[in-house]
């Protein structure tokens, strides 16, 4: 599955990154994965957009679905 | 209408857009980048952009102020890509036939804007480092 990530996730992990997840794996699962690649780096605590809509924690992945790792947004 | 662009945002466009004899109200909101920010000298900031979903997210928001305020008609415009201090980052531009209605949807869609369209800036500090505002931590305001 491809995971795209932004701002300073983007900088950690690559802003693009392909991953074979269990099935069953939920957002929260996925998050601390990613954040289990890279230990030494302070990264704020993201959202995660699935389908680009924000998903909740509990929320299954699906082997289509499109996910992004969303850091808090800066905007304006 | 909605406009993710790397090219200059022409705020008097925008503008003109939502002008109609029957919207006695224009309001227009630009956000540029400032050069101070947490008391540190900013020489330009860098925008990113989740771009289709940035895009959903702002429709999602026009469809919502068009709900509570009918009669609306808005444009905004966010940049991406490296922006020079004083440079606009973001234009929203509001008519309606109403002051009250035009100020409330101006404001709105700003605040919605900063709270969850994922966009993100970098700011270039004039010691050379760079970094990533993250408005959860700091007290990060630039518009």
């Amino acid at each position: 599955m491809q995971i795209l990530l932004f701002a300073s996730w983007g900088d950690a992990l690559g802003a693009s990154l392909s991953l074979d997840l269990p099935a069953g794996c939920t957002v929260k699962e996925l998050v601390d994965t990613l954040r289990e690649r890279v230990p030494h780096r302070e990264l704020p605590q993201p959202m995660v957009a699935v389908n680009q809509r924000y998903a909740k924690w509990d929320q299954v992945i699906l082997p289509d679905d499109e996910v992004a790792i969303i850091p808090p947004v800066a905007g304006g | 209408m909605i406009t993710l662009t790397t090219a200059p945002i022409d705020a008097a466009a925008l503008l003109a857009q939502v002008a109609d004899p029957t919207r006695g109200a224009l309001t227009l909101f630009v956000g540029t980048v400032r050069d101070v920010n947490d008391g540190r000298a900013v020489q330009g900031i860098d925008y990113q952009a989740y771009g289709p979903m940035a895009e959903s997210e702002l429709r999602a928001i026009v469809a919502e102020a068009h709900d509570e305020w009918p009669g609306l008609a808005l444009a905004i415009a966010h940049r991406t890509g490296y922006l020079a201090l004083g440079e606009a980052s973001v234009v929203i531009a509001v008519g309606h036939a109403r002051r009250g209605a035009a100020l409330d949807a101006q404001r709105y869609c700003i605040e919605q804007l900063k709270a969850r369209v994922p966009i993100w800036k970098r700011e270039h500090y004039a010691d050379g480092t760079r970094e990533w505002v993250d408005p959860t931590r700091t007290a990060a305001t630039t518009p």
